[in-house]
């Protein structure tokens, strides 16, 4: 087996080999194999408990695979290689309500940095919530939730991009911001995978879709270029 | 301090702790008002006899700040399992150990220091000798960041699961037992006339091995409790 994928330019950023995940003996998903490129975003696609989020939590480093191996830049994956490099969106979205969306940014950007040349303030800019920072998030409806969330992911300074359902409660507009930044993220030389049941979709680009089935046995399409 | 060092995350993780307990400041007299009236019960049961107060008020507000921090307990690591800000913490490129540390550290700062604050006072209710008065609050001081780090361990680990109350109870109090016994012990030989150091400093062993240890050993528990 050949240590490194030839046919990529680049090097694989996220690489995952006969990757699966059982929990009580259970399958929830795999064995998966993909690889996810510098610039690149990659839509995953599956039902309700097809085991979307699990992946992401898996390949986020919080839990362990059942079997398969992850790589990162051609090496192992661990969690202290991973953290600098990774932001993920969980369903939670990580927010505190009794908190301004500005003061959940700073807390953010103190714990992981910021990006360079972007600000709380500025994130707030760019996800369309501009003067609702002193809104106690508690007051905010859930699309405007998910765009503070949005903004956190937007301001942390790293290059891989795990989001689950970032579509999800958001309008017409807020669904055209997340592929505007996912746009934007990719041609910084940023990748992101993304989770979706299907009803909403990266629709700009030619994103590479991973279908994840039914837990039992899940299939994967992965010719390159699959378009949308 | 440069954003996203260690000192940065850990400075903006009590800023954030903090403001949340500002926010839900009254939640915050919830052990206060538990510890005052546990206190004041006794009197009404036993009778107002102050030779026979005098007796076991050590103990009485030992046992009532205990009870008071266990119930404040569940509360350190509850919210932030829930809205997900935990996974950050554990994903963040900083020692998970050191940024618990700085949370059980707001949690004392917040839960267990206004209580010893107000011990001499709930002495004073049940007519502890004054001399013995400082012995309690040495003792406090040494014995609830103890009981903090201890418990935080427990918690840690009964996080991810539904209605863990009773199991974290469970397995706190014994663990609390030692603690209770060389803190009130303490109080007990001040109270006698004996000397009193050789609890305090049992307890002071104790309390700089769990600054160290309980930090550690609640990361991996935190981290077992999220998977």
């Amino acid at each position: 087996m050949p240590v490194f994928d030839e046919t990529h330019a680049r090097p694989a950023l996220l690489e995952a080999r006969a990757l699966a995940f059982a929990r009580n003996d259970e399958p929830i998903f795999g064995p998966l194999d993909f690889t996810l490129s510098a610039g690149e975003v990659v839509l995953m696609e599956g039902d309700n408990g097809a085991g979307k989020t699990t992946l992401l939590r898996v390949l986020s480093g919080l839990l362990a695979p059942t079997s398969g191996e992850i790589r990162l830049h051609g090496e192992p994956l661990t969690l202290a290689r991973l953290s600098p490099q990774v932001v993920l969106l969980s369903h939670q979205g990580g927010l505190k309500l009794e908190l301004t969306a500005l003061e959940n940014l700073r807390f953010a950007a103190g714990l992981v940095g910021q990006r360079k040349g972007m600000s709380p303030p500025s994130a707030l800019t760019a996800v369309g919530l501009d003067g609702y920072g002193d809104v106690p998030v508690r007051q905010l409806s859930a699309g405007q939730k998910k765009r503070v969330a949005l903004a956190r992911v937007l301001l942390a300074p790293v290059a891989l991009w795990l989001l689950d359902e970032p579509y999800a409660n958001l309008d017409r507009s807020g669904i055209e911001l997340v592929n505007r930044l996912l746009e934007r993220h990719a041609h910084d030389g940023g990748a992101a995978l993304i989770t979706s049941h299907g009803a909403y979709a990266y629709t700009s680009g030619a994103p590479r879709r991973i279908a994840l089935h039914d837990a039992q046995r899940a299939a994967m399409t992965l010719p390159t270029g699959a378009m949308a | 301090m440069t954003p996203g060092s260690t000192p940065a995350a850990c400075a903006a993780l009590l800023r954030r702790d903090l403001t949340l307990v500002w926010r839900r400041r009254g939640d915050a007299f919830n052990p206060l008002l538990f510890a005052l009236i546990v206190v004041a019960l006794f009197p009404l049961a036993l009778g107002p006899e102050p030779e026979q107060l005098r007796r076991i008020a050590a103990g009485i507000v030992f046992v009532a700040l205990l009870l008071a921090g266990l119930l404040a307990l569940d509360t350190l690591f509850r919210s932030d399992y829930e809205d997900g800000s935990l996974e950050q913490l554990v994903l963040s490129p900083h020692p998970l150990s050191l940024l618990l540390a700085c949370k059980i550290g707001v949690h004392w700062l917040t839960t267990a220091l206004p209580l010893i604050v107000l011990a001499p006072l709930l002495g004073e209710l049940l007519h502890l000798p004054g001399e013995v008065r400082g012995v309690l609050v040495v003792a406090l001081l040494l014995a609830t960041p103890l009981l903090s780090l201890i418990g935080a361990v427990c918690v840690a680990l009964t996080v991810g699961m539904h209605r863990s109350g009773m199991l974290l109870a469970l397995l706190v109090l014994p663990l609390y037992v030692p603690i209770l016994i060389f803190g009130a012990g303490a109080c007990n030989a001040a109270q006698a006339g004996l000397p009193s150091l050789a609890p305090l400093l049992w307890l002071a062993a104790a309390l700089v091995l769990a600054l160290v240890l309980a930090p550690l050993a609640c990361a991996a528990a935190l981290r077992i409790s999220i998977s």
